[in-house]
């Protein structure tokens, strides 16, 4: 039996992913929580009393970890904010109807008010009638799209300018991988930020989880006994993440600490700077994704974003089996070379 | 209880329970040893769950390459099963041994 390597007494239940320390219940959702308060004081987060903040909630594992989280630092802090619990139906039948239900039990056990905005009022479209129309193709893209302006919606509906949302180490590190196998730079460049504002929104974003490893997420909400919605999407595993998501987990599997690893090189591309300008979008105000989904100046082409095609992942190897694609970061900052990374994907 | 096999309790959490026709928790009677003679372990207890249990055609959701698939949590008796040995720990009797899939939970 392995002791626990903090407190020395009990029996080690857990091995933490990022140092392979090994350590019992008790002191696990200790240094948990400790962990992500330190993220939001070294971040401040909450810069001011009063404030109130929604916290994006779909009722899964990493939102639901979040709110508990939150609620039991506020008191023990004091951060002297107020949660609401945000939550998107975007009128997925036998998915999200269903995780809107466990929604509604957190807000009663997390004593949160409950704001739930649809697709269908916001928008006229439910996904359900999306994928009617589109087929079973790109349907996570169309979604996030929606996703990410219905939250930014209800929060103003709320009178509210600060969302929380439940990403987590792992979320990021897929995140910067996509971007990465996809050549998309400017996105690179902001996916590993801890606190985003976007130039075409008011709205601040925040990842009070993003160190923390899906495995610890996945670990506290059983040994606290949260109660969370845990049903795939219906449409997601058509959707390009997977394939990162594979990649990840294998990558954790060889060395716990590639995760993080691979949030903290998203975090030094952002220092590096890669500017959108410099890139070959001209003007980086102007919202490309939403403008390639027909969300902005009634556009309905699906131009794609005019990326400097140097820049653009090359495959330079492939088979029935695998390929190898090579991709250049060009930094803008001048002593620092341009670098090459090559990556090797199976495919499944 | 024939000496034959072990009792153990099988948790399913996260989303596997849906392979296993929405059970959430039952148990098994596993047999102590596998067909080459060897004591049984957590690879073991994965095929077998699948022959035996598995009510879903998507055998890979759940193991590959002989052990449970990257991405699920073992826990046995609550522990992670890193401190266990991982699919190598030898199943012993009344112990319970939860999968949870960390799925992607939007």
């Amino acid at each position: 039996m392995h002791r626990c390597a903090i407190c020395q007494n009990n029996r080690a239940q857990v091995i933490r992913p990022k140092n392979g320390q090994k350590i019992c219940k008790n002191c696990f959702l200790e240094v948990f929580e400790l962990e992500v308060h330190t993220t939001i004081v070294e971040n401040n987060i909450f810069p001011s009393r009063g404030e109130r903040v929604a916290i994006g909630a779909s009722g899964g594992k990493d939102s639901t970890v979040l709110a508990a989280t939150l609620k039991a630092l506020n008191e023990r802090y004091d951060y002297g904010v107020e949660f609401v619990l945000l939550s998107i139906d975007e009128g997925i039948h036998g998915y999200r109807d269903d995780s809107l239900e466990t929604v509604k039990r957190n807000a009663i056990q997390y004593e949160m008010e409950l704001c739930i905005v649809g697709y269908d009022a916001l928008y006229g479209w439910t996904m359900d009638k999306v994928v009617e129309k589109v087929g079973r193709k790109g349907n996570c893209t169309y979604c996030g799209v929606f996703r990410r302006q219905a939250l930014d919606r209800g929060a103003k509906r709320l009178n509210i300018s600060h969302i929380l949302t439940g990403h987590n180490a792992d979320d990021i590190a897929e995140t910067v991988l996509m971007n990465l196998l996809r050549g998309d730079l400017p996105r690179l460049g902001r996916c590993a930020e801890i606190m985003t504002a976007s130039l075409t929104s008011p709205m601040r974003r925040s990842k009070p989880l993003k160190y923390a490893y899906e495995k610890e997420i996945v670990l506290y909400a059983h040994y606290r006994e949260l109660d969370y919605f845990s049903t795939e999407c219906v449409y997601s595993p058509e959707a390009f993440r997977g394939n990162a998501r594979s990649l990840l987990k294998e990558l954790e599997k060889i060395r716990p600490s590639s995760v993080l690893d691979i949030v903290r090189s998203g975090e030094q591309l952002v220092h590096n700077a890669v500017s959108p300008v410099k890139l070959g979008c001209e003007d980086p105000k102007r919202n490309w994704r939403e403008e390639r989904m027909g969300l902005v100046n009634g556009s309905q082409t699906l131009s794609d974003e005019p990326v400097n095609p140097k820049l653009l992942p090359k495959i330079v190897h492939k088979t029935r089996n695998d390929a190898t694609y090579q991709i250049t970061v060009r930094s803008v900052q001048q002593p620092i070379p341009s670098v090459k990374l090559k990556f090797f994907i199976f495919f499944a | 209880m024939s000496a034959d096999t072990i009792p153990i309790t099988i948790e399913l959490a996260g989303g596997l329970e849906l392979l296993f026709d929405n059970e959430k928790k039952f148990n098994i009677d596993l047999p102590t040893k596998t067909k080459d003679g060897n004591a049984a372990n957590i690879n073991y207890l994965v095929d077998h769950l699948c022959v035996h249990h598995m009510k879903d055609t998507r055998r890979d959701m759940f193991e590959i390459n002989g052990t449970v698939r990257a991405g699920i949590l073992v826990l046995i008796n609550d522990a992670d099963w890193e401190l266990e040995g991982e699919g190598e720990y030898e199943l012993q009797p009344k112990d319970t041994i939860l999968f949870v899939s960390t799925l992607h939970g939007g």
